[in-house]
C-alpha cells in the first residue's frame, strides 16, 4: 500500500533538484497538450500521461508538461504543441502514447521532427 | 467520452477555468445510485448563464462557439434515468452534482480514474484537490494539501515521481473499494 511516509522519501531525494524546473524559464523545452472536452474524448489523458512519464523516466529537467484548452482544431485532436526554446512551434496531430514516446525521442531529445505526425503533414 | 473518468476530468476543467483555489471531488456510490460532484470556490455564473450552461450552444471560450462538456454529462446521467444539477453563485462558485443509476445498461464504465487524478493535478498543482470516493461503506480520501505537507513545500506536486506516486495510490485505493472480496 502506497503511504504518505513515501512522499517524505520522495522530498529526501529531489530536493535540491527543484529549481531546475520552471514552468516559464525561457531555456525551457514545452510540451503542451490540448485538454479540452475534443482534446479529452479523442484520447489526450494517456498522451499527457505519456509525456509526463518519458520526461521523468529520461530525467528531462530542461522539458516542462503543460495542458491547454482548446486549440480550435478539434478534428485534429489530440493536439500536442511543442515549444523548443530559440525555434519554430510544432504542432503534432491526431496524437497517440506510442507517438508521444516517439517525439519525446526524436524531436526533444535528438532534436529531428517527427514530420509523419506533424499537422503539415495531416492536412 | 468513452467513461466515467473522462466526464470528471473534462467537468473539472470547467472549475480550473473558473479561478478556483479549492476543488472538491467526490464519487460516492450507494446501491445502484452513484453521484458525481463537483464543488468549487472559483468565480460562479450568474443565475442567467447557469440557466443557459446546459445548452451546447454557450460556453466562455472564444475559438467554438459551442461548450459540449456540461451537455455531455447531462446526456450521460439522463440516459442511465438520472439527473444533472447545477448551482451557481457569481463570487462565491460552483457545485455541480450528477446522479446516475450505476446498474443501467447505459451507464458509462467508470475509467481509468487513476488518470484523471493524474491529468487534473498535473495541470494545477496550485490548487487543492480534495477527492473522495466511496462504495458503499469503503472510501478513501485524497487531499493534496495532505501531499504538499509530507512534502515540506521543497517539491511540487507536478514532480513526476510524486504524480507516479498520486497514481499509484489511486489505483490500489480504487481496487480496494471496488472489490467485493473482503
Amino acid at each position: 500500500m502506497k503511504s504518505l511516509e513515501e512522499l517524505k522519501a520522495i522530498r529526501e531525494r529531489t530536493r535540491g533538484q527543484m529549481n531546475l524546473r520552471k514552468e516559464d524559464g525561457p531555456d525551457n523545452t514545452r510540451i503542451v497538450v490540448g485538454m479540452a472536452t475534443c482534446g479529452i474524448a479523442a484520447g489526450a489523458k494517456p498522451v499527457l500521461s505519456a509525456a509526463v512519464d518519458q520526461v521523468g523516466r529520461r530525467k528531462l529537467d530542461h522539458v516542462v508538461v503543460t495542458q491547454t484548452g482548446c486549440i480550435g482544431m478539434c478534428m485534429y485532436e489530440p493536439i500536442v504543441e511543442i515549444y523548443v526554446p530559440g525555434q519554430e512551434k510544432v504542432t503534432y496531430v491526431k496524437m497517440t502514447p506510442e507517438r508521444m514516446e516517439k517525439i519525446v525521442a526524436e524531436h526533444i531529445v535528438n532534436g529531428q521532427i517527427v514530420g509523419e505526425y506533424t499537422i503539415g503533414a495531416n492536412e | 467520452m468513452t467513461d466515467l473518468s473522462l466526464y470528471v476530468l473534462d467537468i473539472v476543467q470547467n472549475s480550473i477555468a473558473a479561478g478556483a483555489a479549492r476543488i472538491d471531488i467526490s464519487l460516492l456510490r450507494e446501491g445502484r445510485r452513484l453521484v458525481f460532484r463537483v464543488d468549487d470556490d472559483g468565480r460562479g455564473m450568474s443565475a442567467e448563464m447557469c440557466a443557459k450552461a446546459l445548452d451546447p450552444f454557450t460556453t466562455t471560450r472564444s475559438t467554438r462557439r459551442v461548450g459540449l462538456g456540461l451537455p455531455f454529462l447531462k446526456l450521460a446521467a439522463e440516459q442511465t434515468g438520472g439527473t444533472l444539477e447545477l448551482k451557481s453563485e457569481l463570487g462565491k462558485g460552483t457545485s455541480l452534482s450528477a446522479e446516475f443509476d450505476a446498474e443501467h445498461i447505459d451507464m458509462p464504465p467508470f475509467g481509468d480514474f487513476a488518470g484523471t487524478v493524474f491529468a487534473l493535478i498535473q495541470g494545477s498543482p496550485d490548487i487543492r484537490f480534495v477527492i473522495k470516493r466511496q462504495n458503499d461503506n469503503r472510501e478513501y480520501t485524497l487531499d493534496t494539501d495532505e501531499l504538499l505537507e509530507q512534502l515540506g513545500g521543497e517539491v511540487p506536486l507536478n514532480e513526476p515521481e510524486v504524480l507516479a506516486w498520486i497514481s499509484d495510490f489511486v489505483n490500489e485505493q480504487e481496487l480496494r473499494v471496488v472489490s467485493y472480496e473482503l
